[in-house]
């Protein structure tokens, strides 16, 4: 299959319909990043509120594991970017290794998020009526938690998407669909998992690193 | 013609201070409303009948207007639009500014009645006695979802909200029954959710209020001084140490810490407690009430269960009294890292 | 658009008989019977939503039950302001005018994505199928503003009720971003964004609020079905959340949200006035750059609906001025409108008609929205029947009445036929009648401090309910008047030649109805859109 080879009919170019794609992803990540900015806005407001409850709960999540997760999806970015430039120059087998560390780092990003999330787990640090947690009994401690457990939760089903995202393209890639002239999918595809990774450089110092 | 206006738009009476006030920028905004669509409508009835096509193939001129009319239909109409919202908010100030002067009353909003209640008694459901001509500052509060506390003939709207406390203020001008409508939905019967003002002359209410303080102190046997059973008739964590007091409960539950022959009350409150026999429970409100009435239900570990019930010698209001002043024994981190609300400022000035 | 490649006589085959099989229509992707598909979808729901209304105000026609119990009542409305809104008023002119005539005004074979646009089409099925089934077993009775804690802690059905929205919010998304697209990406040659036509920046401003802010409210209607099932406290003060959190965020979405509901209807305006009155728009730039200031400042006004909630003094002050400023640029485009009329040809068509009932309850509703901004007043409108009048004029009055001027401008160049024009007068008539028959009685009733979502009343304020509900019914009569005697006109009408109207607008060029790839040849854009000052000559028969 090659999308883009011969332009669909209703657009005038195949350099027309690129750029029509690219146009519609920035769209798209623009509801995206709306979508995460009420959270973040809740954030700030029970932040304010019980103060002395973030900066406990911050101090009681795993900074170290967190730092590794950046790592791990930094690294994700940089793979599908050399992707992307790889598609450029008409090499897929390289692309798709690319994408497949990409895939890779995302597994790897939620299994480790989830160790973070048994770990809270088993000490009742949970949202709302399930809070047992009792090294923090501040106001507003559950809060911490709802909010954490929030932007963290949806930002995951976000990583999660982006590495079916990745495996589909990776398996595209493998069949050696892409080149010069069609390439979009990639380009368009490691936007998305760029935007995902960039949600996580906000969400990483909001919720692990101020105190 | 303040009158003639007022009919005419069907608006209440202005029965508050402000009313009057309230309503003349009603009057200066809906009037202007009426012109202007009055006056577009027939600029474009006159405008079809002056310009209307006379023949198949008629073409037009194309028309530019000159920026000044562009600039001026947009400076009019904005310096309207601003002298409304400057004074609009200039009253809404006053509508929101108790004088220092006001008399408070605590308004407890729950599905589906309005509670009333003076700072020192009485309390009452449904109906809210003020004196005439002297201001009032409710402070609003809901015990279950948002309610919104409505007085057309006031003016004044408020919504409840649970968790905190929310304020306004009214002078009654007269003697009258004025209603009182909940104004935020809240469920099935939030439109029976009523209730009514009874503005009293200034004298009537000072007598009424007297004559029901004294009236409660008289149902009470006897020793208490009338200031301190007053306050503890609207102040249940007080109510709730006196009643410990005089149950005895203090035999064995001590409220510093210290260990006696029952768990101590410091804290208690939401406490994980494990059980004589396996298992945990949270002290919440269920398990204190049980435990006043059911006391070898769940026994905690490491205490004997030596306490008696107090089924049918403390009513439910008691129960929950005591109740309330258990949660109020809470020790130095969470007095410290209480929340910000809820909030309650003493009237400024 | 260069007239030497109209075309001529109107061909036998078009977009609706080029193929006929079920198949064709379900897996189309042809912008125009997409359009044709949301406008049968929309119809139903605007039926569906207008029998909630007419069994409201039948309940209030006594001040006690009437013939339903209260949750019922509630759950009415609940039912009718969701249908309403979502189902009804946001997809109206985008899906079904913006579909069918966007690429056809940009000389487009079709919008940028139609693969994407036929899964909108099954996005909106699949969101009403919840919201149906949830209406189906009770239904929410929280209103459709889902104020929390009442939302999040009553028990009846709220949560197919919050996943069918959800679902629904996609669809209004992609139509969204396919809109943004199409407009940067497949202008024909010639057409620079100063060509477009004015219904086309209305549609692009319309999209830009929709993809901006639809994503807050999938986050608002995400958190609130969290608090609902496993009240994880976030909105519930007992476990330190705040319940103004949910109003803030929620009318973060619905207040930019009123502004895709008229803005097309502004946009259609544009069109018809210039059309009915056959004389440019009077300042193109000005309306143009409107939409787009509508779309800007309309983000920062939403706490307007909250000066009695319990926000700051300092907030409440900063919305109403904000309020008063996004006002300016409806009061640009209406001078523009009534100023476009000055110096023109007019002929008084049921088009014509709509877009006076527009002008008139444009002024009255938008300067009663000023009033409500003025915030020493709302607090004796707010929650009461003058808020809910105020609304309706622009939902009802305003939005619809610019809904109906666009079916009966477009009828004829979607369908091939012509509408019989005198019904189409008596029908408007009913309805400009019947709208304030029903709707001023409700700013009176506000006065009086009548609630709004009251199931019961005092006595006192039973005439106004009366007078409000008989003006419902006249109202009802008028759509039922519209809607036999277009789907009559399926069928009997008169068959419309490509321009009935003598309309300049580019979308006339093109048979009636259209081919199924639009054009023959791709047109070129060598002048103004809106320009009379050479003759048109009507063609109301196919020669």
């Amino acid at each position: 299959m090659h999308p883009e080879a011969i332009a669909e009919s209703h657009f005038s170019s195949p350099e027309v319909q690129r750029h029509a794609a690219r146009l519609g992803m920035w769209a798209f990540l623009a509801t995206e990043i709306l979508l995460f900015a009420g959270l973040f806005v809740g954030y700030m407001e029970y932040r304010s509120l019980y103060h002395e409850s973030f900066v406990q709960g911050g101090k009681h999540l795993d900074a170290v594991l967190a730092t590794i997760e950046t790592a791990v999806l930094i690294t994700g970015s940089f793979a599908v970017a050399m992707a992307h430039h790889y598609t450029l120059t008409d090499r897929n087998g390289r692309a798709a290794v690319g994408l497949l560390i990409g895939a890779a780092t995302g597994i790897a990003f939620l299994a480790l998020h989830g160790v973070e999330y048994v770990t809270h787990f088993r000490e009742g640090a949970l949202p709302g009526k399930y809070y047992t947690f009792p090294e923090i009994r501040t106001a507003g401690a559950s809060m911490f938690f709802t909010v954490y457990f929030l932007l963290t939760g949806l930002h995951s089903l976000h990583v999660l998407a982006g590495t079916g995202v990745l495996v589909g393209l990776a398996v595209l890639a493998a069949r050696g669909t892409f080149s010069h002239q069609n390439y979009s999918a990639v380009e368009n595809g490691g936007l998305y998992w760029h935007l995902v990774d960039l949600i996580w450089i906000f969400l990483y110092p909001l919720l692990y690193l101020i105190s | 013609m303040n009158e003639f206006l007022r009919r005419v738009l069907f608006l209440p009476e202005q029965a508050s201070s402000l009313a009057r006030q309230v309503d003349q920028l009603h009057y200066f905004v809906i009037i202007t409303t009426l012109v202007m669509s009055t006056a577009v409508g027939l600029t474009a009835l006159f405008f079809f009948v002056r310009f209307r096509r006379r023949s198949a193939t008629q073409t037009t001129r194309h028309l530019q207007p000159p920026v000044w009319v562009e600039a001026l239909f947009i400076a009019v109409p904005l310096g309207f639009f601003l002298a409304w919202v400057y004074r609009g908010y200039h009253d809404f100030l006053l509508l929101t500014t108790p004088p220092s002067n006001s008399m408070d009353v605590y308004v407890m909003a729950k599905q589906w009645m309005w509670k009333f209640s003076y700072p020192d008694g009485p309390n009452s459901a449904g109906v809210l006695r003020v004196p005439a001509n002297r201001p009032v500052r409710l402070l609003l509060t809901s015990r279950d979802v948002i309610h919104s506390f409505f007085v057309p003939a006031f003016r004044i709207k408020r919504d409840a909200l649970p968790g905190r406390y929310t304020e306004t203020w009214f002078e009654a001008l007269e003697p009258g029954h004025y209603p009182v409508y909940c104004a935020e939905f809240c469920g099935t019967n939030h439109s029976n959710m009523l209730a009514e003002v009874v503005v009293m002359r200034p004298e009537e209410f000072d007598s009424w209020l007297v004559e029901q303080r004294r009236g409660r102190v008289a149902q009470q046997d006897g020793s208490q001084t009338p200031d301190e059973d007053l306050s503890a008739l609207t102040n249940p964590v007080r109510q709730g140490e006196q009643l410990a007091v005089r149950y005895g409960c203090f035999k064995c539950h001590t409220v510093d810490g210290s260990p006696h022959i029952g768990p101590t009350w410091l804290d208690l409150y939401l406490r994980r407690e494990a059980l004589e026999g396996g298992g945990t429970v949270i002290a919440d409100e269920t398990y204190m009430t049980e435990s006043m009435m059911d006391p070898l239900a769940k026994v905690v570990r490491g205490f004997n269960p030596v306490m008696p019930s107090f089924k049918g010698r403390l009513s439910g209001p008691e129960a929950a009294a005591i109740v309330e002043f258990i949660k109020s024994l809470r020790s130095e981190p969470l007095e410290q890292a209480r929340s910000r609300r809820p909030v309650y400022e003493p009237i400024r000035r | 658009m260069s007239l030497s490649a109209a075309e001529a006589a109107p061909p036998t085959r078009n977009y609706l008989n080029a193929e006929t099989t079920l198949r064709s229509w379900l897996l189309t992707t042809d912008h125009k019977r997409i359009g044709v598909m949301y406008l049968v979808m929309i119809l139903i729901s605007l039926f569906v939503g207008g029998m909630f209304a007419l069994l409201l105000r039948f309940e209030l026609l006594t001040p006690g039950p009437t013939y339903i119990d209260a949750i019922t009542y509630n759950r009415f409305f609940t039912l009718h302001g969701i249908i309403m809104v979502w189902f009804f008023l946001i997809p109206s002119i985008p899906s079904v005018f913006g579909n069918f005539f966007l690429p056809i005004m940009l000389g487009a074979r079709d919008v940028a994505f139609p693969r994407l646009n036929l899964a909108s089409v099954y996005i909106y099925v699949i969101g009403a199928a919840f919201t149906l089934g949830a209406m189906i077993h009770g239904g929410a009775d929280t209103g459709w503003t889902f104020y929390t804690p009442y939302s999040s802690t009553t028990a009846t059905t709220v949560t197919p009720v919050l996943l069918g929205i959800f679902i629904l919010g996609f669809s209004t998304i992609l139509t969204g971003i396919n809109f943004i697209v199409t407009v940067h990406t497949m202008r024909g040659p010639g057409q620079t964004w100063m060509r477009l036509p004015l219904f086309v920046w209305a549609i692009y401003g319309t999209s830009i609020i929709q993809v901006l802010a639809t994503p807050v409210l999938g986050l608002t209607l995400l958190l609130l079905f969290v608090e609902h099932a496993f009240n994880f406290g976030l909105f519930d003060p007992a476990r330190g959340g705040d319940p103004l959190l949910f109003q803030h965020l929620f009318w973060f979405y619905s207040h930019p949200a009123v502004y895709i509901m008229i803005l097309p209807g502004m946009g259609v305006i544009s069109e018809t006035v210039s059309c009915f009155a056959r004389k440019n728009i009077l300042s193109y730039k000005a309306v143009a750059y409107s939409s787009l200031g509508i779309a800007f400042v309309g983000f920062f006004t939403w706490g307007h609906h909250m000066f009695v909630s319990g926000q700051s003094n300092f907030d409440s002050g900063a919305f109403g001025v904000l309020s008063m400023f996004v006002a300016i640029f409806t009061s640009i485009k209406v001078f523009t409108w009534v100023g476009t009329m000055y110096g023109g040809a007019i002929t008084f068509k049921t088009p014509f008609a709509y877009i006076c009932g527009f002008l008139f309850f444009l002024v009255f509703g938008g300067m009663t929205g000023i009033a409500v901004a003025t915030i020493s007043l709302d607090v004796h409108w707010h929650d009461t029947y003058f808020v809910v009048a105020h609304f309706h004029f622009i939902m009802v009055g305003a939005a619809l009445m610019a809904f109906l001027a666009g079916l009966h401008y477009w009828f004829p160049k979607m369908f091939g036929r012509s509408y019989p024009e005198g019904w189409g007068l008596v029908a408007a008539s009913l309805i400009i009648l019947g709208f304030n028959a029903t709707f001023i009685p409700q700013f009176l009733l506000g006065n009086m401090g009548m609630p709004r979502r009251y199931y019961n009343y005092p006595e006192k304020f039973q005439t106004l309910h009366v007078a409000s509900s008989a003006g419902a019914t006249l109202l009802f009569f008028g759509f039922l008047i519209i809607f036999i005697y277009l789907v009559l006109a399926l069928k009997y009408g008169q068959p419309a030649g490509d321009n009935p109207w003598g309309s300049r607008g580019f979308e006339w060029n093109t048979s009636s109805p259209p081919l199924p790839h639009n054009f023959e040849k791709a047109p070129v854009f060598d002048r103004e859109p809106h320009d009379y000052t050479t003759p048109v000559l009507e063609v109301s028969h196919a020669s």
